[in-house]
This record gives C-alpha cells, structure tokens and sequence, in this order.
C-alpha cells in the first residue's frame, strides 16, 4: 500500500515548525506505524535529508516513551492502543496521514515529534510514593488486601505516562495522568498515611504545569490502557478533603 | 590476572550475613561526604539510587531516557521469583538456590545465588510496602504462578505487567530522594566513557542528548546498571535503545568481561512477519502455564490449526520431557522450537512458529479466567498478528532476550576496575549459562536494594576525607576530548549507507552463526565477516545532522560501533568454550538425542576477557567455579 505522510518538522524549541510532505510508497499491512516512519527516515537518509525525530524504544506499548498525535488524535485511529502497536491494517491504500508532534502548553516541543514531559516526573516527584525505606518492610503478608481493591489499584497503576491524556485535552490538563497515581496508591492500606498530603501535593504541583480540567473526557477515550475517567472523581474527592485535613490552624 | 571472587568462607547459609558482618561501615553523618554515580534507571540502577539516597550518600543517576521511569525493565510481564513457599508447596531458599543452580547448568557462584535466593524474600516485602499492586487471591494474600524450570508455585505477579510495576515501585522512591535532594537526576544522557585515574574509577563522560554537550562527572564511586547487549542481533526483545556502551567502554578502560557468548533466546515470542519488522515481542513465558505447544506430525502440513486432528498434533515438549513438559527451562525450549522449524513442522505464513495452544484451558477453566491471567498479552498478540489467540492458537518463535554474560564482579558487584561496579543484568554473576524465568527482575532488585548499598561502603570507608578526582584532571579532558572525536568522527564520514542497515546486517551474522546453535565452522566465518563488515561502517555509513542538537542517528551510529566490537568477543568466546552448556549450544557437543553435553572438567569455569586494544586479541583469565553444596549432573528435565 502507499501512504502519503504529513509530518510536522521543528528543527528546536524555538524554531518555527510546519508540515513537510513524505511519500510512503510500498508498505504492508502488517508493518508498524513506526516501522513506516523507520522506512521513511532510512529514505530520508540515503537522500540526505535529516530523518523525523520521534520517541519510540519499547515498541510493545509499556514504556509510554512514543506518541503523536495520527490524524488528530493522540495514537491514531485504534482505541487502547500505544503509537508503537498501531499497524498499517488500520489504514487504506491512498490514505494522506497527518502526524504532529503532543501539542499542550505543559508539553514544550523539543524537535520535529519530540516533545519534553518532564512535568510528569515533578507530579510523581511531589509525592507520587510511599516513604517507605529499603529493609524496612513488614512481611508481605500481613496486611491482607481485597482482591477488588488490588484490581482496582492495578487499573489505575498501568499507566504509562505517554501524555496521550494531556494531548487529547482542549485544556492541555494533566488529570488523568495524576489521578492514576493517586488512585493507585490511595486505594491500597499501604498508601493512607500520606494520602492527604500527597493528593494535595500532586495536584498543586500539577496546577504549576497543566491547564484546568473541565470534565470533557477525551483523556480517557484517548488513553491507550483504558484509564477511566472516575479516577479523577477520587482525585478531586481527595483533594477536597485533603484541603480541610492538611490545613494548619 | 589473578581473579578474586572475595567469595566468603564458611557455610553457605551464613556466608552474606557474616559478610555483612565483616565488611567495614560508613557512619550514618559520614555518608553524606560520599558521592555515588549510577548509570541507568531499570530496576537495578533505580532501586540502589533510592537506597544508597535513602542511606545518605550523595547519588547522581544518568540516564538516556527522558525519564527513569522508561527504562527496559518496564517490559518484564511474568513474574518476579522469590522463595516465600506462601503455598505450602515444598519452596525454600536453598530450593530457590538450587534450582537457580541447575537452571544455569552448572555455570555460576554458588555464593552469589545462595544470597540472591536469601535476599528474594526481602523485595517482596519491600515492594508490597512501596504499594505494587500484585496479584491477590480472594482473601485478600498474594498469589503465585509457576514458571520454567521449577516444579513450585513461587512467581509473584501483577497481571502481565510485572516490570512495569516493580519499575514504577523503584521509580518512585528515587523520585522520593530526587524531591529531598539526596539524588540528582540527569535525563538524556548517555554515558560515553568511564575515567579511571591511579588505577581507581574517577567518574564518567556524558553526552547530553539535546545539546550535544559532553561533561564530566566525577565521584568515589561509579556504578554501572545498564542491562544486556540482545540488542547485538538486532532484532531481539529488547528496546529500541538497549545496548551495550556503557559496559563496553568500561570493558576497553580495564573491566574484564564475562562469558559474553552467554545469551537467553526467549522461547515465547512473536514470530517475524516481515524483512522490515524493528524488533521482536515477547509473549511473557507464563503462557506456558496454561498453553500446550504443538507442531503438526508431519513436515510441510499447511492445514489450518483446527483441521489438524490430535493424533496428527505433536505435542513434543510434553512427549520428550514428561516431568516438566511445557515448562522446561527456556533454552530446553528454544531448541526444540528450533528443531521443529529445522524439521520442516513449523506453522504460520513463513513457516517460522509453532503452536502455543490455550484451546485446553479455556475449556477447563473457562475463557474468564484465562483472560483475566493473560488477558493483556492476548490483546498484544491480537494487535500485531490480527489473529484472536482465544480461538486461533498463538504462533511463537525464539528470539533474542536476555544476556546471562556480562562485567566480571566479584562477591560485592565490584569489577576488575576498584571503584567501578555492575549490577543487574550489566554482570554476569548469577544466572550462569541460562536464567530462570521471573529471576530477572529478582537479581535486579536483589543488587539494587540489598546487596549493593552493603557491599559498596565496604569500599568507600577507606576514602573517608578524600576528594573526588576534580574533573579537570587530564584523564577527563582526554576522554573528552576522544569522546568529541568520536562522535565528529561518525559525522565525517558521510557515506552511502544508513546506520540501521549496518546493524541489520551485524545482527544477521549474529543470528546465523553465534545464535541458537553454534559450530567451529560458523563462528570461525562470522568472525571474518564482522571486522569486514565493520571496516564498511567505518568507511560507509551515513550520519547526517551536528551533534550540537538531538541527532537520533548519531546516538544510534555510537552505540552500533560498540556492536561490531562486543560481537567479535561473543563468537570468540562461544568458539573457545568447547562444551554445550545453557544458552550456549555447540553442535559439536551434543548427547546422542540432542541434549546439551557440558564438559566440566574443562568448563566448569567463568570466562573472562581482558581488553588489550582496537583489533588486537583479548586475553582470557579464567575463574574457576567450585561446587560443594549443589552436585553437577546432567541436568534432566525429563
């Protein structure tokens, strides 16, 4: 199949940016999205252009480290699916693929698809933990934990941090990426002693980088491993309290 | 060279306590003076940082990544391994330890796994704390499945993302010392040589990714987590950017290395659909538990799975092996796998898989359960292969995974440079010719959280009033400045050819000849090619773009150079070693039905090369490995 590509190109951070056109002549069904953008770059090489940036290294949709936004919407057309497992099947012959780059104010862009998100690591940063230092654990079992809680836990902990949530948002809001830690820890016994500093933490350090959340739900549609949208009730449950709880008189 | 294991005397079980005993302190207010540089942010490299932050120590961490948390042990789905016998079924730590043993075929220290198997208790403990979420079973305990080469249920799991949150435990108590200031964190960078200066390690040179600037950076002590080379095939289960710079360039500074020729090739994965395809998947090995492998009887059948009748189905690990059947050890199963294909009975369009069958127990115990065991790993399979392994059976094939070889370390981690250590699966020290499922992920916690933050005070407490090498010393100007030529060097050359089609090529002769069956006459032609093939990357590859801005090629084009060096050293050590062992199979050694022929009385050693120039032979020093507790047989899974 042939496909014609519409890639975004940004030379650095402050470079102004556009559109450059690739034809993609030749590719099967059963290659990757990025075994394209591989095949395109080789191209591009032996040319003597300079190949697309983009971030990929996984390649089996764990590390979070690809994302573009494929026609409009973060990781392309196949819902629950990273860039790096989309396949050409989920496209046709002739098809003019437009590919940018995350756009949100929290996500600066570094170079053509590159993006930095670093901002995700000052959320986890802020208190996306247990205090809990090595050697000083209880034995494993003692606390029991209902097989629903740690269900729910792990739904929320298979967060990837892509930022496909960020980019989907009209606001650029980082909601569901925080409220999936804090889901994940706050559920579990192991998580209580902090839990109200650290919602209050994360979210505060969140609101430093990200723009408002207004509840339109497009980072759970978008986010390749299915976190749901009532994380972010929690979250803001948890926060509320954690506003009352941590104030100092 | 003389190598000393500094293994401790003394029974086995109080071998690590008494050591710990033994080795020397430093204060609690003196740890602060120190300061530790750790390269790589995996489970190893991310749990010592938080520990050694924890402690006190002053930590910089490096990694190419834009955030640790990205790291290649994130894609570890089965298990993690630990000898809790929470059910009742026989474990212990000396069976841990023994079947660790015997799972690498006879090719590791007894010391080194007794206290990986002692400390494995302790990570689950630790890593409950943390809040990772394994898997529980209705009253609220921690379940566990079973793996390759065990007959107990001792793998702790969370769903089939087990790396991802053990990672994410470790990532978050370094992010917890990164927000108290006791680790500095440095994103995308890549270490491109290590300083040694009178014979200890001084510190490192780093590439910032996004500028190009290189830095120096200098501390007492250096430590290197930076995972395995599978990438040297090219295609393997590896990601994208593993490879093998960092323990290569401590290799050419005077750190021996290990049984290089040890290499994992994982019998679950994906077969290749396609010449273009960019790497390999893996289907986590816990499939096993519940799919039955199976090739058509006879050669060429090319029906359909389902118009195959069973008594025309082979199911040949189950048949040769009655004990463990599908759960052999890995390389047990790679090389029948292989056999199959080799015999003509492979499945799927290219002929290039077999059949991982879950038909059996979906009809035992429903497709509920089955999805809730492995749901996640059928969905990957679905997404790449467009085919619904609920109904059609999964196609697998072996492919590149793990690599057992790696940096000598002795009994603390410490290489042959003082100063300079290794830890998880950047050493070679515990898995032996062949690692045992879920054990990955335990040896990398085993030396980040409990072993190395013992074992690297030991060698600090002497340097207790003394200064860093400053970082305008000679040696770290010079290793700039070859580090500043390197990289202008690939620049320059501006040839035909792109960097992947090298390593494409590399990995090609890789797999042919030094893969999963070797011979004299194969690696003995691979080694002829790769220098010629090196000497057209030399002359002929094309970098293009500075290296004053974020250059994905250049980045890719330094790590292939040190490809073509380390592959030459695998097929010289998989030539010398003249027996079959683990992952390590000479056609020429062979039982008459096609089982691995160890020869101990010449091989029941560690093999480690020493470095002694660009196309110059490597000397080899040989560590040999003593038994006493653990009786060397034939190992039989049978």
């Amino acid at each position: 199949m042939d496909l014609t590509l519409r890639v975004w190109r940004q030379s650095g951070p402050d470079a102004e940016g556009g559109l450059a056109t690739y034809e993609a002549r030749a590719v099967k069904e059963e290659m990757s999205f990025l075994e394209m953008l591989d095949m395109v770059n080789e191209r591009l090489v032996v040319a003597g252009d300079e190949p697309i940036a983009f971030e990929h290294d996984c390649r089996e949709g764990i590390c979070g480290s690809c994302g573009m936004m494929i026609n409009g919407q973060p990781h392309g057309p196949q819902r629950g699916t990273a860039t790096c497992q989309l396949h050409l099947r989920s496209f046709h012959d002739g098809d003019t693929v437009v590919v940018e780059p995350w756009r949100a104010s929290g996500f600066p862009i570094v170079k053509d698809l590159v993006v930095d998100r670093s901002a995700f690591d000052r959320i986890i940063e802020a208190g996306g933990y247990v205090t809990v230092s090595t050697g000083s654990a209880p034995d494993a079992n003692l606390i029991p934990i209902p097989k629903e809680t740690a269900d729910l836990a792990m739904d929320a902990a298979a967060c990837i941090g892509c930022g496909a949530c960020v980019a989907a948002c009209p606001n650029g809001a980082g909601q569901l990426f925080t409220a999936a830690k804090l889901t994940h820890l706050n559920l579990l016994p192991q998580g209580q002693a902090e839990r109200y500093q650290r919602t209050e933490a994360m979210v505060d350090t969140m609101e430093d980088y990200f723009g408002s959340c207004t509840n339109m739900g497009e980072c759970s549609t978008a986010c390749p491993k299915g976190i749901a949208l009532d994380t972010i009730a929690l979250m803001n449950r948890d926060y509320a309290r954690a506003k009352f709880r941590n104030r100092r008189s | 060279m003389e190598l000393d294991a500094k293994t401790p005397s003394g029974a086995l079980t109080e071998a690590w306590d008494n050591h710990k005993f033994e080795m020397k302190l430093v204060a609690p207010h003196n740890k602060r003076k120190f300061e530790i540089i750790i390269i790589g942010s995996g489970l190893a490299g991310a749990s010592a940082a938080a520990t050694l932050g924890e402690l006190g120590y002053h930590v910089k961490v490096f990694t190419y990544h834009d955030s640790p948390r990205r790291a290649h042990s994130i894609a570890a789905q089965g298990g993690i391994n630990a000898a809790k016998n929470y059910h009742g079924d026989g474990d212990s730590i000396w069976r841990l330890f023994y079947d660790t043993v015997k799972g690498g075929d006879y090719r590791s220290r007894e010391a080194n796994v007794y206290r990986l198997a002692q400390v494995s208790v302790d990570i689950i403990d630790q890593c409950v704390a943390q809040g990772v979420p394994f898997a529980r079973e209705y009253g609220g305990l921690l379940d566990n499945r079973s793996f390759g080469g065990a007959q107990v249920s001792r793998t702790f799991y969370a769903r089939g993302q087990t790396g991802q949150q053990l990672l994410l435990g470790a990532y978050q108590a370094l992010m917890r010392q990164v927000h108290l200031g006791s680790v500095e964190l440095y994103t995308r960078s890549e270490l491109l040589d290590i300083v040694v200066v009178d014979g200890r390690t001084a510190g490192v040179v780093v590439r910032d990714l996004l500028t190009g600037e290189v830095a120096s950076h200098a501390a007492h002590a250096t430590v290197l987590g930076t995972g395995g080379y599978s990438n040297a095939f090219y295609l393997s289960t590896n990601a994208k950017a593993c490879n093998v710079t960092a323990i290569w360039r401590a290799h050419r500074k005077g750190a021996l290395f290990a049984n290089p020729c040890y290499t994992q090739i994982h019998p679950t994965c994906i077969p290749q659909s396609d010449e273009t395809q960019s790497k390999l998947t893996l289907m986590s090995e816990s499939l096993r538990n519940d799919g039955r492998i199976w090739v058509p009887e006879n050669p060429g059948d090319t029906r359909r799975p389902d118009q195959i009748p069973e008594n025309e189905r082979d199911y040949y690990l189950e048949r040769r092996y009655p004990a463990f059947g599908n759960l052999v050890p890995r390389d047990v199963a790679s090389r029948n796998a292989k056999r199959m294909i080799d015999e003509k009975r492979g499945v799927g369009p290219l002929g290039n898989g077999v059949y991982l069958d879950f038909a059996d127990s979906i009809a035992r115990l429903g497709q509920a359960t089955i999805a809730e065991r492995y749901g996640n790993l059928f969905d990957i399979y679905e997404r790449i292969t467009g085919e619904d392994p609920y109904t059609v059976p999964m196609r697998i094939y072996p492919a590149p995974h793990y690599t057992m070889g790696g940096l000598w370390v002795d009994y603390h981690l410490q290489t042959t440079i003082p100063g300079l250590y290794a830890i998880g699966e950047a050493n070679f020290s515990d898995h032996g010719a062949n690692r045992l499922g879920a054990s990955a992920l335990m040896q990398g916690l085993a030396d980040g959280y409990f072993v190395l933050p013992y074992t690297i005070g030991d060698y600090l407490a002497p340097l207790l009033g003394s200064e860093p090498v400053p970082t305008d010393h000679p040696a770290f100007k010079q290793a700039e400045a070859e580090v500043a030529d390197r990289t202008r060097q690939l620049l320059s050359v501006r040839g035909t050819r792109t960097v992947d089609w090298f390593h494409r090529e590399l990995g090609k002769i890789m797999w042919d000849y030094c893969g999963m069956s070797r011979s004299r006459a194969g690696l003995e032609k691979a080694m002829s090619e790769i220098p010629a093939l090196r000497a057209d990357f030399e002359r002929d590859v094309r970098v293009l773009g500075s290296d004053e801005t974020l250059n994905q090629s250049l980045e890719r084009a330094l790590r292939v150079t040190d490809f073509f060096e380390l592959a030459e050293l695998m097929c010289r050590d998989a030539l010398e070693r003249e027996e079959s062992c683990g992952g390590h199979f000479r056609e020429e050694h062979q039982t008459d039905d096609g089982e691995a022929l160890r020869d101990d009385a010449h091989f029941a050693n560690v093999a480690a090369w020493g470095w002694t120039g660009p196309r110059s032979q490597p000397v080899k020093h040989v560590e040999p490995l003593e038994f006493a507790n653990v009786a060397l047989s034939q190992r039989s899974y049978k």
